[in-house]
């Protein structure tokens, strides 16, 4: 029976921390992805300014809600626009953004490309 | 001095000096114009969005009220996020005693982060233009309406947000304000 007992507290203690643990990490996870809008070059998981403070109760609430990550995401750019997120979804506005480096790539190589030809040449 | 009619003579400083120049009087610009304009970047969002729900505390009462008893049976009201510990909230003060002789617009004011005894310490002082204060003691109600801190205030038609001034109110705002509320 002692052994049963154990094996129960046991497993409580393991999923307890478990749950815990994620709750934690997606907070934290949410919050690297927000951009401090009063800081500079801060994410709010980094800022402790009083609206970095409150933005992390905020996101809280929300896991406690129930609502996704993509939700709260959602929710915080109805509120303040692209600008809070590190992490733009592609869109009309942001696809300059998204495909510019990917475009420079490709220029880059062809340049280099071109001139080991002309070596080679 | 040799050196410098040395430099003269050669071609590729007559190319390379008003390139320099330009280069330098572009950057002077960028800098000068950049340096002016305040660096925190506010998006401009258009939100077609009813004002949120919540529920919170009245100052005065200690009671519970919910938004929908506050933003109800007038057409205009103006949320002023406010703390007695805000400096340029006591610029705006003047502005919004002005705004409460306006019968057409109530004032609601949210206290931001701060301790009823210097709340009630900055209004005895100032005036009191707030029809409601709300309190907001862990500053999640303002995230709720989109803010960045205090002063800031929304000015409300009919359950929308038709105007929002981030910093305090000042002669333009008011102005606006104003015209906007007919």
């Amino acid at each position: 029976m002692k052994i049963i007992n154990l094996l129960i507290i046991i497993i409580i203690l393991f999923n307890f921390n478990l749950s815990n643990a994620k709750d934690i990490n997606s907070s934290s996870k949410i919050t690297k992805n927000l951009r401090c809008l009063v800081c500079q070059g801060q994410s709010v998981h980094d800022s402790d300014s009083e609206f970095a403070i409150s933005l992390k109760l905020v996101v809280e609430k929300k896991i406690d809600e129930g609502m996704s990550e993509k939700e709260i995401y959602e929710f915080l750019q109805i509120k303040y626009g692209d600008w809070i997120l590190y992490d733009p979804e592609l869109n009309q506005k942001t696809f300059i953004l998204w495909f510019l480096p990917l475009l420079l790539f490709l220029i880059g190589g062809a340049i280099i490309f071109k001139n080991l030809k002309i070596k080679k040449n | 001095m040799d050196y410098l009619v040395y430099l003269k003579k050669d071609m590729r400083v007559k190319i390379l000096l008003p390139i320099f120049v330009i280069f330098f009087l572009v950057i002077f610009l960028i800098f000068y114009k950049g340096l002016n304009h305040t660096n925190i970047y506010t998006p401009k969002i258009i939100s077609n969005e009813n004002i949120p729900l919540f529920k919170t505390i009245e100052f005065q009462s200690d009671n519970e009220i919910t938004s929908k008893e506050v933003f109800s049976g007038n057409d205009y009201y103006l949320l002023n996020i406010w703390a007695s510990w805000c400096i340029p909230c006591r610029d705006e003060h003047n502005f919004l005693m002005k705004l409460k002789k306006n019968e057409k617009i109530e004032i609601i004011g949210l206290n931001y982060k701060d301790k009823e005894k210097n709340a009630k310490k900055f209004l005895n002082e100032l005036g009191d233009p707030y029809k409601k204060i709300l309190s907001d003691s862990d500053g999640t109600i303002s995230i709720e309406w989109g803010a960045y801190g205090v002063p800031e205030s929304f000015l409300i038609h009919k359950n929308k947000v038709i105007k929002k001034i981030i910093g305090p109110l000042n002669d333009s705002s008011f102005k606006e304000i104003e015209r906007l509320v007919k």
